[in-house]
C-alpha cells in the first residue's frame, strides 16, 4: 500500500496553503538574512562595514579576504614609498592603509585543522555507528534496550557540562591541543547519534538479504558489506551530514581544549577581530569560507539528507 | 543432489517450543512440502535445515552428512525467500551470478552459467534489467535462477508464491513443478496453501503447533487423514465430523450415528468407550430419502459444476458437495447417504484416526 494516500487525504485549501507559504517565507528570510549580511560584509572595506546607516549598496573590495589570509605591519608612508611596486592585489590594497604584508595568517592551518578533525571524527562516528547499529539491529544483544538508552543518554545534557573533567583528563593524557584528542571527543559525542539513526535505517532493511548471501556462500561480514551497506547508503549519508555539521560547528570544546597547533576554525575566527582594530570584513570573510565545505557537502547529499530527516515516514 | 534426513529436531525460543521432535526423510530428488497454518513451525524447520537457525536439539543430515551445527554457507543449499530478497542494487545478471561470485568462479564461466540458467527459466531477455522494475512472476524466476545456478544439494523455499497474485501463482505452481521434473532437485517447500501443496508435492508433512501431524503423499493425506486436524485443514470445504459414542471393537463394520446405522470400513483395533467422530468428505455425501440419517437444507453455494450444500443435522451443520443441477430449497428435509468405503473414524480426545480397512490400502500402495 502506498503511503501517499495517507498523506493527502484532502488537498490543502487555498487559505491554508497561503498561511503555510507565508510562514515558510518568513522563516527563510529570518534564516537567510544574517547569512547574506555576513556574505556582504566580507566584501566591504572596514569603514563601510561599520557605516551607519548600514550600506546596502557599496563598492566591493577584497580587503577582508586579504586581511584574513595575511598578517600585516604598519609602516610609515615614506617606508612604503621606498618599496618597489606592489606585488599583487592584496599587497596594493594593504599599502593603501599604510601597511605591508608580514606573512600568512593562521587561518589556513586552522581551517585545515577543522577539515581534518570534522571529517576524521565523522568517519569514525559513522564507521563505529554503522557496525554497532548493525549489531543492535540483527543480534540478540544482552540488555540491548538499556545499552541503547545509555548510549543515547550521553546526548541528554549539553556536552559542555562535562568540559572540566574532560579538560583535566586530556591534560593528563597529553591529548590537549591535539587533532587526535579532538577527533576522539567529537567521535564520542556523535557516535550515539550515529547508532540511533543508523539502527533505524538498518532495521528497515530486511534480514533476508544477508541470509540469502550467507546461504549463497558469503561470510556475515561479506554479506554485510555487499548487501546491507549498499542499501544503507541513504542512512549513512544522512548520518554523516548530521555528524559533520556538529563537529564542524562545535565551538565550546574547541575553545577550551585547543589553543595552538590543533586549533579549529570556530575559536580562531573571533580572534581575527583583535588584530589592528575592528576588522569585521576579515571576520565575515573567515565565516563565509568556513560555511563552504558544509554547504558543498549538504548540496551533494541533499537527497539523502531529506530522506534521512523524513525516514520512517516513507517506505521503499 | 542429496537426501535430507531430520531426526528428533527440536527448537525452543525461551519457553515457546516452535518445533517438537520432528522426524522425516526427504528422498533424493523428491519435492517435499511442509504445510500448516502460520506459526506451526514449518518455517522454523526450514530455517534450521538452511542453517539460519540452530536447533535446540536433534540432528539434520544432508546426503548422509551431519550438518546440524554447520554454518549456512558450508551446507551447499539454496534458499528462495518469500520476499525473494533480490538485491536492489544489482541487475538481474548480477543477482543470479552472486552465489557463483562467492565461489571465486572465473567471470567467463559465471557469464555462461548465468545465461544457461536464465534460458532455462525463460528470463534471458531480462538479464541486464534492474530487478526493481520486474513483475512479480519475473522476480520469482530471478530468485529461482539465483537458487539453481549453483546446482546445490537441495532447494529450500519459504512460501515463494505467497506474495504473487492468483493468476501468477497458478502459473508459477505449474512452472515450479515442471522445473522440478526437469532438474530433479531435492526440494523442501513451505506453504500454508493446500492447493500449492497438493498440486506440487511428492510428499507432504502437515504441521501444527510444532508437531508433524501427518507425513505422506497428497493422496494419503487427503484420503486417510491421520488426525482430525489434518482432516479439517485439508480440503475445501474441510472434512465433516459427526459425533458418536461408545467403543469400537476389531472387526466392527457398522456404527450408530444419530440413531442411524452407518456402514464404515472394517475397524482394525479395539477402542474403549469414549467420544468418537465420524469423518466424511463433502463429496462423499449423497442425498437419499431412504436413508435414516436425516437433516434439513440450510443453504447452498453454487459453484458451476458442483454446489456446496449446508445441511443442518442434530449434530450441527455439515457440508456436502453435490452436482449443481440438483434443485434444493432451504428447510427441505433430506436423507444423507455416505460412501462407506471412504469414511474415517477419529477418537475425539486425542484427535487420532482409528485404524480401519482404509489403512490397509496404504500398506498396499507402499508395497506396490
Amino acid at each position: 500500500m502506498s503511503l501517499t494516500s495517507a498523506h493527502s487525504v484532502v488537498a490543502p485549501s487555498a487559505t491554508s496553503r497561503r498561511i503555510a507559504g507565508t510562514i515558510i517565507v518568513a522563516y527563510a528570510l529570518i534564516s537567510i538574512v544574517p547569512l547574506l549580511w555576513i556574505f556582504a560584509t566580507s566584501f566591504k572595506t572596514p569603514p563601510d562595514s561599520i557605516a551607519y546607516p548600514p550600506k546596502i549598496l557599496f563598492q566591493p573590495s577584497l580587503e577582508g579576504y586579504c586581511n584574513l589570509f595575511t598578517t600585516r605591519t604598519r609602516q610609515t608612508p615614506e617606508y612604503i614609498k621606498a618599496l618597489g611596486p606592489a606585488t599583487g592585489l592584496c599587497d596594493e590594497t594593504v599599502r593603501k592603509r599604510n601597511m605591508v604584508i608580514a606573512g600568512p595568517s593562521n587561518f589556513m592551518p586552522r581551517f585545515v585543522n577543522s577539515l581534518i578533525i570534522a571529517f576524521g571524527s565523522t568517519f569514525c562516528a559513522v564507521f563505529l555507528g554503522t557496525l554497532s547499529a548493525y549489531g543492535f539491529s540483527r543480534f540478540k544483544v544482552p540488555l540491548a534496550d538499556d545499552l541503547l538508552f545509555f548510549i543515547l543518554s550521553t546526548r541528554m545534557m549539553p556536552p559542555i557540562a562535562v568540559a572540566i573533567p574532560i579538560y583535566l583528563m586530556y591534560r593528563e593524557l597529553g591529548l590537549s591541543d591535539t587533532a587526535l584528542g579532538m577527533i576522539l571527543l567529537y567521535t564520542a559525542v556523535n557516535v550515539s547519534l550515529a547508532v540511533w539513526l543508523l539502527k533505524g535505517f538498518i532495521d528497515e532493511i530486511p534480514r533476508e538479504y544477508e541470509e540469502a548471501a550467507m546461504i549463497d556462500g558469503y561470510t556475515r561480514l561479506q554479506a554485510f558489506w555487499r548487501t546491507v551497506l549498499p542499501q544503507a547508503t541513504t542512512g549513512i549519508a544522512a548520518t554523516a551530514i548530521f555528524c559533520l555539521i556538529f563537529a564542524w560547528n562545535e565551538y565550546a570544546f574547541a575553545a577550551l581544549l585547543t589553543s595552538g597547533t590543533a586549533q579549529t576554525a570556530p575559536p580562531f575566527i573571533p580572534t581575527i577581530i583583535g588584530e589592528g582594530g575592528q576588522d569585521w570584513p576579515a571576520v565575515a570573510a573567515g565565516t563565509t569560507i568556513f560555511l563552504v565545505p558544509i554547504l558543498v557537502f549538504t548540496i551533494l547529499l541533499r537527497k539523502q539528507l531529506l530522506r534521512g530527516i523524513t525516514f520512517g515516514a516513507v517506505r521503499k | 543432489m542429496a537426501e535430507i534426513r531430520v531426526e528428533h529436531l527440536r527448537k525452543a525460543f525461551g519457553d515457546f517450543v516452535a518445533v517438537q521432535d520432528s522426524n522425516f526423510v526427504v528422498r533424493d530428488g523428491e519435492f517435499f512440502v511442509m504445510l500448516g497454518p502460520s506459526g506451526c513451525g514449518k518455517t522454523t524447520t526450514l530455517r534450521m535445515i538452511a542453517g539460519l537457525e540452530l536447533p535446540t536439539g536433534g540432528k539434520i543430515l544432508l546426503g548422509g552428512e551431519d550438518v546440524t551445527m554447520r554454518r549456512a554457507r558450508e551446507r551447499d543449499i539454496a534458499f528462495v525467500f518469500q520476499l525473494f530478497a533480490l538485491y536492489p542494487h544489482m541487475n538481474v545478471r548480477k543477482n543470479i551470478g552472486f552465489p557463483l561470485l562467492a565461489q571465486g568462479m572465473p567471470g567467463a564461466e559465471i557469464r555462461a552459467r548465468v545465461e544457461e540458467t536464465a534460458k532455462l527459466l525463460r528470463i534471458d531477455h531480462l538479464l541486464n534489467k534492474s530487478v526493481s522494475g520486474l513483475a512479480g512472476g519475473d522476480r520469482q524466476r530471478v530468485a529461482l535462477g539465483r537458487a539453481i545456478v549453483r546446482r546445490p544439494k537441495c532447494f529450500l523455499m519459504d512460501e515463494p508464491l505467497g506474495t504473487l497474485d492468483t493468476e501468477f501463482r497458478d502459473l508459477m505452481v505449474h512452472e515450479l513443478r515442471e522445473l522440478h521434473n526437469r532438474i530433479h532437485a531435492t526440494t523442501v517447500y513451505v506453504t500454508h496453501d493446500q492447493m500449492e501443496a497438493m498440486s506440487m508435492a511428492d510428499k507432504i508433512a502437515v504441521m501444527n503447533h510444532g508437531v508433524i501431524e501427518q507425513f505422506g503423499s497428497p493422496r494419503e493425506i487427503y484420503d486417510r487423514p491421520a488426525t482430525m486436524f489434518v482432516a479439517d485443514f485439508i480440503g475445501s470445504p474441510p472434512m465433516n465430523f459427526l459425533g458418536f459414542g461408545g467403543g469400537l471393537s476389531k472387526g466392527a463394520k457398522e456404527i450408530v450415528v444419530q440413531g442411524a446405522k452407518v456402514a464404515v470400513p472394517e475397524v482394525r483395533e479395539d477402542i474403549a468407550p469414549s467420544d468418537m467422530a465420524l469423518g466424511i468428505r463433502p463429496e462423499h455425501i449423497r442425498f437419499d430419502n431412504k436413508s435414516s440419517l436425516r437433516g434439513a437444507i440450510y443453504g447452498t453455494e453454487y459453484l458451476g459444476t458442483t454446489q456446496i450444500v449446508a445441511v443442518e443435522t442434530a449434530d450441527g451443520i455439515i457440508k456436502a458437495r453435490v452436482p449443481a443441477e440438483i434443485r434444493l430449497n432451504p428447510g427441505e428435509p433430506v436423507g444423507l447417504s455416505l460412501s462407506s468405503a471412504r469414511l474415517s473414524l477419529f477418537e475425539r480426545g486425542s484427535g487420532r484416526a482409528v485404524r480401519t480397512a482404509i489403512h490397509d490400502a496404504t500398506a498396499e500402495v507402499r508395497h506396490g
